[in-house]
């Protein structure tokens, strides 16, 4: 069953239409790849996935529990609430907040205490604290930062801020996660664990993901279909071996074959 | 743990008292004169206003130049309110009165004004408090206009001023180690992060603009109390920036920072009443001084503690080595 459907979805700034009738469907379970040339419009899919724009036409439809929701038109912090989280490409973290202030924000939406336990320090606050605690130590766990967690975020390596953007998007409860270039700036051991720890977090989590990157290693190893942007439009979608042959796929990237481009 | 959070309330209670009995004495053996009783009042006052101030500027990050418009709220609620009822529930009432009267306006003037963002934002509540001091000063039949309301009655007394005092510091505090609070804090951190972690950004900074609009309503109600006598004029755009300074000074996201420069700056003024023909001279150059050596403020962003008192007492102990 498709978890997200995406259809003719556009999206023009002026006379720059960086996402051009796109198609798409994920389904449930599926960790899904988006590729593309850089400034093919990855970026702005997620920002139009997540509510940062609007877009100018199509319509995005997530499932979930049976029900369909369009969230067009929804802003960032209700689609999050429907359970689509994501993480940034250029990392923004609550970089003067410890670590794990960080992932207990995250957990606001599903807070259970009102404005007058805030204010006194009523049982209910220590009771729903405490969890919040519990469930953000979990997850700091889960992504080796549970020493850290009393860290300013800003004090982090740079591989372990990604670690906590993720921790951070999944203490919001996320059916799906979309993770902007996960192992940007990572050397090839840290890609590596990075590949086999979201591999375990769908398990464990039961989600749907889709990622955007520029590791190939990253994306041929773990997605099971992989989505190619150019201009702004999907230009393929298959396999990571059928991606692998695809000869538009390859001239997007290399540009056309010199033999060809005579013809 | 619960040992802990015991131990912590249980300090708090005792420096509380304390702070309460040992001024209450200083009045009763009258080393805390009349004179210096205003200036108290005023240190009180200007903690509320600065604490209030800090959770919308501070923690929350929205540049408001509004606040003493909330404040005449609240001044002229309860001065209007104890003319009329001149007992101690009317004075009460009339607090409470102010404050929830300028949680309102501040609920209203928030909701349109903080979409914007920055310098906008300064210059819409600067704006706002610039209307409502007008409307203040026209409204005749009311609020006597320009000649402002006299013979406001007196309650405030130190009791009534530390139980407001200490209350809004340990509401405001409280509120920002909630998880409602950090949700404010993190959209001053980053508001696009904030909202793509399914933080209303919107609701939050109105809701810190509101309980910060509340606390000023209060301050400004004990200032008419306080002085018997306000006007406009009292609550014009320098008496903003003069919140704001203390806030600054204090440090951005510390309430303890903001009760310290409040404290000072109080001292100060005092001390310079003898030199009157340089005390604003002396006061600017302090401050510049001051922004030099400490531009993070006093205090930064860190609160003070007891604990931080152990961390310095640690440091005089010799090292414990690790086998």
């Amino acid at each position: 069953m498709s978890i997200l459907t995406v259809n003719k979805l556009t999206k023009s700034f002026g006379g720059l239409t960086a996402v051009s009738n796109v198609n798409m469907e994920i389904n449930e379970g599926e960790l899904l790849g988006l590729i593309g040339p850089n400034g093919a419009g990855k970026t702005t899919l997620f920002n139009l996935l997540t509510g940062v724009y609007v877009p100018t036409s199509g319509i995005i439809n997530l499932n979930t529990d049976g029900k369909a929701v369009t969230l067009n038109g929804l802003k960032p912090y209700s689609i999050c609430k429907k359970g689509v989280a994501r993480t940034f490409q250029n990392i923004r973290l609550f970089k003067d907040l410890t670590v794990l202030d960080n992932v207990r924000i995250a957990m606001h939406k599903n807070i259970k205490y009102g404005l007058i336990p805030s204010f006194f320090h009523l049982p209910s606050y220590k009771k729903e604290e405490a969890r919040l605690i519990e469930k953000s130590m979990e997850l700091l766990k889960i992504l080796n930062l549970e020493d850290k967690k009393d860290e300013l975020a800003r004090n982090l390596p740079y591989g372990e801020q990604r670690h906590l953007e993720i921790a951070r998007a999944l203490a919001t409860d996320p059916v799906l996660l979309l993770l902007d270039e996960p192992a940007a700036g990572m050397n090839p051991n840290e890609t590596a664990q990075l590949t086999e720890l979201i591999g375990w977090i769908r398990e464990k989590f039961k989600l749907t993901i889709l990622l955007i990157e520029h590791d190939m290693s990253l994306v041929m190893n773990i997605c099971e279909r992989i989505y190619v942007l150019d201009y702004g439009m999907v230009i393929a979608n298959g396999t990571p071996d059928e991606i692998k042959i695809n000869q538009r796929v390859i001239e997007a990237y290399l540009g056309e074959d010199l033999n060809n481009a005579g013809d | 743990m619960k040992k802990l959070i015991e131990t912590n309330w249980i300090r708090k209670l005792i420096s509380l008292i304390l702070t309460f009995g040992i001024i209450q004495l200083l009045i009763s053996l009258d080393i805390i004169n009349s004179y210096l009783q205003t200036t108290l009042a005023t240190i009180c006052i200007n903690i509320i206003l600065a604490v209030s101030l800090n959770l919308i500027t501070g923690f929350t990050g929205q540049f408001s130049l509004g606040h003493a418009g909330f404040m005449s709220i609240g001044a002229y609620t309860c001065a209007l309110i104890t003319l009329r009822v001149p007992s101690v529930l009317g004075f009460i009432i009339g607090v409470f009165a102010g404050a929830i009267m300028a949680a309102i306006v501040g609920f209203l003037v928030g909701l349109p004004t903080l979409r914007l963002r920055g310098d906008y934002l300064a210059i819409a509540t600067l704006g706002m408090a610039e209307i409502i001091r007008i409307i203040f000063l026209n409204l005749d039949s009311i609020t006597n206009g320009a000649a402002g309301l006299q013979d406001i009655p007196h309650f405030t007394n130190w009791p009534w001023l530390f139980v407001f005092t200490a209350g809004t510091i340990l509401i405001i505090s409280n509120f920002i180690k909630s998880s409602h609070g950090r949700a404010c804090i993190s959209i001053r951190e980053d508001e696009i992060a904030a909202d793509a972690m399914g933080i209303n950004s919107t609701k939050y900074k109105v809701m810190a603009f509101t309980i910060g609009a509340f606390f000023a309503g209060i301050a400004g109600a004990l200032y008419a109390s306080t002085f018997n006598f306000i006007d406009p004029k009292i609550f014009s755009f320098s008496k903003s920036i003069d919140i704001l300074v203390i806030v600054v000074l204090g440090g951005l996201g510390s309430i303890s920072g903001s009760v310290i420069a409040a404290i000072l700056l109080a001292i100060i003024t005092t001390y310079l009443q003898s030199f009157a023909n340089v005390q604003m001279i002396i006061y600017s150059l302090l401050l510049i001084i001051i922004m030099i050596f400490r531009p993070q403020g006093l205090m930064g962003s860190k609160e003070l503690s007891l604990s931080m008192f152990s961390k310095i007492g640690e440091g005089f102990k010799p090292k414990k080595r690790r086998v």
